[in-house]
């Protein structure tokens, strides 16, 4: 066993958890919306479970900017490259959106959903590798 | 699959022997022009509304996406609980970079199809109580998410991290991958929900 390439042990701030509910809660938001297709769901519900969704973010990200010390290279390699990826991926989906003809508060709401989305996962892919990783430790390492 | 997850610690350098850390690739990049060759067809048979072409890619990407779940949850993954260490790090290295391209662009090509296949179709109009059979393809679909985006893929990754290392730390690769396995084998099991769903959809 070896230990030594191992980032020593601490305790970081439940960051994945809350992005994961975060991401839990946009995407009980979007079957929410999807569930009455064709027709135009109620819209209370979706912006309640949407609103907690980016308040979770919100606390996520708050939560990175107090950690002080941390494989910042790292996490901002991976989450970087995460969010391209998954960029791509919301614009496919906003892009199915706009032609299938979604528009005014559903697009909007539609749009909030998928930015929480992209937003939230490269922040659990970035942290969950960099936690692991040496304080400082380099990119290309 | 509980005799299939084990802590095997990693001895110092097992995974040196075999598979060095320069050699351990976190994307394959000789796979990116294929990705982006389908999100090209995906975006063309969205726009031009061919309905073969959302057919296909919605049939072939989703009966890959449930194949691969099913097969690396209820077949791979605990082949490679019973395997040696090294044998299991040797396998990681090349297996897990793959499923980091192929995983992600299976599940959008399905998942953009298939909303635009619905509608194109109809089936998204269908009255309840029908309607509960796309509703629940939704929920699974969404719980899948949550599991694969949440737990495995950061797995996935921070293995994949992990190796690079020069002296790769055992026991967090034995606990990571078992994650891994587990949730793999979670995903699995909920796809053959979307296979008796599917199939009521594609029949009714």
């Amino acid at each position: 066993m070896s230990d030594s390439g191992a980032a020593p042990a601490r305790k970081l701030p439940p960051v994945v958890e809350s992005a994961v509910a975060s991401m839990a809660l946009v995407i009980a938001g979007g079957i929410f919306l999807a569930a009455y297709l064709p027709r135009q769901a109620p819209l209370p519900i979706p912006i309640g479970l949407i609103s907690l969704a980016a308040v979770l973010l919100a606390a996520t990200v708050v939560m990175l900017t107090r950690l002080g010390e941390f494989a910042w290279n790292r996490f901002r390699q991976v989450s970087g490259w995460a969010l391209a990826a998954y960029l791509v991926i919301a614009g496919m989906l906003e892009y199915v959106l706009l032609v299938d003809r979604t528009r005014g508060a559903l697009l909007l709401l539609m749009t909030v959903t998928l930015t929480i989305f992209a937003l939230d996962i490269p922040i659990v892919l970035g942290f969950s590798v960099a936690r692991h990783q040496e304080v400082g430790s380099s990119p290309t390492a | 699959m509980a005799d299939a997850i084990q802590d095997f610690p990693l001895p110092a350098n097992a995974a040196a022997g075999r598979v060095t850390p320069a050699r351990v690739t976190i994307i394959p990049l000789a796979g990116l022009p294929v990705v982006g060759a389908v999100l090209v067809f995906l975006v063309v048979a969205i726009a031009g509304n061919w309905l073969w072409a959302l057919d296909f890619l919605h049939v072939a990407g989703g009966g890959l996406w449930t194949g691969i779940d099913l097969f690396v949850g209820l077949v791979i993954g605990p082949i490679i609980g019973r395997m040696s260490v090294p044998a299991r790090v040797e396998f990681s290295t090349r297996f897990m970079p793959k499923m980091v391209l192929i995983m992600p662009t299976l599940v959008i090509v399905t998942l953009a199809s298939g909303l635009q296949l619905a509608r194109a179709l109809g089936d998204l109009a269908v009255p309840y109580p029908n309607h509960w059979w796309l509703v629940a393809s939704f929920v699974v679909v969404g719980v899948m998410a949550v599991i694969a985006l949440g737990l495995l893929e950061p797995a996935n990754l921070a293995v994949l991290f992990e190796l690079k290392k020069p002296k790769p730390n055992g026991l967090l690769i034995a606990k990571l991958m078992r994650r891994f396995i587990y949730t793999a084998g979670i995903t699995g099991v909920m796809q053959i929900a979307t296979l008796i769903i599917m199939s009521r959809l594609a029949t009714w």
